[in-house]
């Protein structure tokens, strides 16, 4: 059993979580993840770990309530309890110092991408965010992430923060009027890392991408979560998550995360639990 | 008229009903049936049964008290070197071991030793009282399990016994290895594990779950933690899959993830929330006892066609005979002789159909088994949804890859020194599958066993 510590909701689909986790949070490195189980009915779902505070013992998950145990984690309470939480696992992200880098977060992917602009910051690198968000209301850890960035750009789908446009255009952008970045480092759904690989192509500038493939057990024994890269099958569980964007094959990862999409849509319909219950 | 040269017969559910639940399909024997089929046994002086057990059993000692009734007596006797009876009992491969070296056998039918010992388990389990929960005395010296499989159960149950502060590692949230995410719930339902689990943990074995060692801890680490010696008990359960094309695509499992999702994380059961396939058509890929594990979980998740795809003859097949001959009767259709080329998706990436090749078999090989050879213009197409490959697992690489100086083979296998399980790091001790690659539960009991003993006498020493 693990006690949640504290519980706060960055916008209306997204909370943050933190768990009391002494143990992850001695070992946790940017680009690692762990896997909870709500409950003994729950399944287990992998988050990233957004952030670990070893002399208190915890680690922060940010997580959006799409399905069953993200909304059933969301419900609980501060001091409440799940039943079981394991990590970090995975390879922590290689980042150097001193280096210039764009690190592009899309929608969730910022909670991903904030611990390791973070670091790279703390690592003395100069650090752009592009921040992608579908609305306004959407954007979460602005503050933070203006806080570990030399520039940060947020835009918008439907421009309601007054910058329509897409991670993309904003990178080209940044790339046409002269920046050069030695790396790039993309999160958030599989096209848009498609999209920011095919981009920074052209430019020949590294990129680097964290897959968020289905898992189960989280430990290099099931081969759910396997992604094909350079040609080659590879766990993103132990060999990720963090791969070279460039030798990813997003569609077949795109395919494979749709594979329960039924099931869930299904579930959710089906589920009692959250009619007419409002999870904030 | 009870026939000496023949096994008293267990009942079973039926063929056709079970294969719709995930219920034990053989029942056990009634006490009577026991004792009719204990007084079978001939108490050879020789006792040639016990030579073929990997932890010796005393298995004539325990038949004798089975026949005069002292049934917990019995389950005593067996768990004086055997730590879960009850899951040896009905998972062991008894027919190469202690029955198949059974005097009974030369002319008949050996007696049934495994179903004895399943029966004293299950009865002792049922009519004694819960023991009161031993702790280790306070200076007890501190040895740590990693992994909590047949093999860590085994060596943590007899170190406890020998008066040490054991805790056993274990990555996942449930404890019990292969025993809860591999074995099906109709051949070893998982209340059995639990109970069996709980009478380690009575005696004095400390289980933490959720800790991954080579992320959580390290090895090295728990030596810094105090403990004086270490057993790896992690068992081989990396996945191979067969680098044909069209490995990727929807509906293609593991049968590690296939088995974890139906056993582990009860996907078969609406109550429980991790989703499976549902399949019309399933190819399961192999012939050990795992494939006919997942092809028996397809059946019963309801799937119309379950094919066995198998690239040898039924002769050459490894799994166990009971679990062939079941598999058969719930209807699974054999394709042997047969080895698929390629698995084939629609525009949505889902597969659809896998093409095979005949094959027929060529000279021996190294291991002794005929070799396959693929039959010229023989390939064909089955029409399936689902595939599950079940060709094989190797050791995870976790733990070699964190841990400096511990030695393993090409296969991923830990190095032990010939005849022990001392392993080239000072104080490493390892076991079952790990060492060996995929074999049987009761193999991985002797390891852990034999490993407890030599831990003991190294700590005693020290």
């Amino acid at each position: 059993m693990t006690r949640i510590v504290k519980k706060r909701f960055l916008n209306d689909s997204i909370v943050e979580v933190v768990f009391d986790a002494p143990d992850i949070a001695k070992k946790a490195m940017p680009g690692q993840f762990i896997i909870f189980r709500v409950d003994e009915e729950g399944e287990r779902i992998p988050l990233t770990i957004a952030g670990y505070d070893r002399e208190m013992g915890t680690i922060t998950v940010i997580a959006q309530t799409v399905g069953y145990s993200t909304k059933k984690l969301a419900a609980k309470e501060e001091g409440e309890y799940i039943s079981d939480l394991v990590g970090p696992l995975g390879r922590p992200s290689e980042l150097e110092s001193n280096i210039k880098v764009a690190v592009i977060g899309g929608g969730l992917g910022c909670a991903i991408a904030y611990p390791q602009a973070k670091a790279l910051h703390d690592m003395n690198c100069e650090v752009d965010i592009i921040a992608g968000f579908r609305s306004n209301d959407l954007i979460i850890l602005e503050d933070e992430m203006k806080a570990v960035s030399d520039k940060l750009i947020i835009c918008t789908d439907d421009g309601s923060n007054g910058n329509k446009a897409l991670v993309t255009d904003a990178l080209k952008a940044l790339i046409e009027n002269g920046v050069k970045y030695d790396l790039v480092i993309a999160i958030g759904p599989p096209i848009m890392m498609k999209f920011v690989c095919l981009l920074t192509k052209q430019y020949n500038i590294k990129t680097i991408v964290s897959l968020n493939p289905i898992m189960i057990d989280g430990t290099g024994m099931c081969g759910g979560c396997r992604v094909t890269v350079g040609g080659k099958i590879k766990f993103a569980c132990v060999d990720g998550p963090d791969f070279d964007g460039y030798e990813v094959d997003f569609d077949e990862l795109m395919r494979r995360n749709r594979a329960y999409s039924g099931d869930e849509k299904k579930r959710d319909e089906d589920c009692k639990l959250f009619q007419g219950v409002d999870i904030k | 008229m009870i026939d000496k040269t023949k096994k008293t017969p267990m009942a079973q559910l039926d063929p056709v009903e079970r294969s719709k639940t995930f219920g034990e399909v053989a029942l056990g024997y009634t006490k009577e049936e026991a004792m009719q089929e204990a007084a079978r046994c001939l108490q050879c002086k020789n006792r040639t049964c016990v030579s073929g057990c990997p932890v010796m059993v005393q298995i004539p000692e325990f038949l004798k008290l089975i026949t005069e009734g002292k049934f917990i007596e019995a389950a005593d006797k067996i768990k004086e070197t055997n730590s879960l009876p009850a899951v040896c009992g009905r998972v062991c491969p008894q027919e190469t071991q202690c029955e198949g070296k059974c005097v009974r056998g030369i002319k008949g039918e050996s007696v049934a030793i495994g179903r004895l010992e399943r029966f004293a388990a299950d009865y002792a389990a049922a009519h004694s009282k819960p023991t009161e929960k031993k702790t280790a005395p306070a200076n007890a010296k501190k040895v740590a399990v990693v992994g909590s499989g047949p093999a860590g159960l085994s060596c943590a149950g007899e170190l406890a016994k020998r008066g040490y502060s054991v805790t056993v590692f274990e990555a996942f949230h449930k404890s019990g290895g292969v025993l809860v995410y591999g074995i099906p719930e109709f051949r070893l339902p998982k209340e059995i594990v639990k109970r069996e689990i709980a009478g380690l943990e009575a005696n004095g074995v400390e289980i933490r779950t959720n800790a991954v060692i080579g992320r959580t801890f390290l090895v090295d680490e728990l030596f810094e933690d105090g403990y004086e010696a270490v057993f790896i008990g992690s068992g081989a359960g990396l996945p191979n899959f067969m680098g044909i094309e069209g490995e990727a695509l929807v509906g293609v499992y593991s049968a590690n993830e296939y088995l974890t999702r139906v056993n582990l994380m009860k996907a078969y059961d609406n109550s429980y929330v991790t989703p499976i396939r549902k399949s019309k058509s399933v190819a399961v890929i192999g012939g050990g006892n795992v494939a006919m594990d997942a092809a028996r979980c397809a059946k019963r998740l309801g799937a119309e066609n379950v094919y066995i795809i198998y690239r040898r003859s039924e002769e050459e097949m490894p799994a166990r005979r009971e679990e062939v001959e079941h598999a058969k009767e719930e209807g699974i259709i054999f394709k042997l002789l047969c080895n698929p080329n390629r698995f084939v998706g629609n525009e949505k990436g889902e597969l659809i159909a896998v093409d095979c090749v005949e094959m027929e078999l060529g000279e021996p090989d190294a291991s002794g088994r005929r070799r396959p050879v693929e039959k010229a213009d023989s390939e064909f197409r089955l029409d399936i949804d689902t595939a599950v490959i079940a060709v094989g697992t190797t050791p995870n690489p976790l733990i070699r890859s964190t841990t400096e100086g511990l030695d393993t083979n090409k296969r991923g296998c830990i190095v032990v020194a010939e005849g022990t399980t001392k392993t080239s790091r000072e104080n490493v001790f390892a076991g079952g599958d790990v060492v060996t690659g995929a074999a049987t539960v009761i193999l991985a009991m002797g390891a852990g066993r034999d490993s407890a003993a030599e831990i003991d006498e190294m700590l005693k020493a020290k």
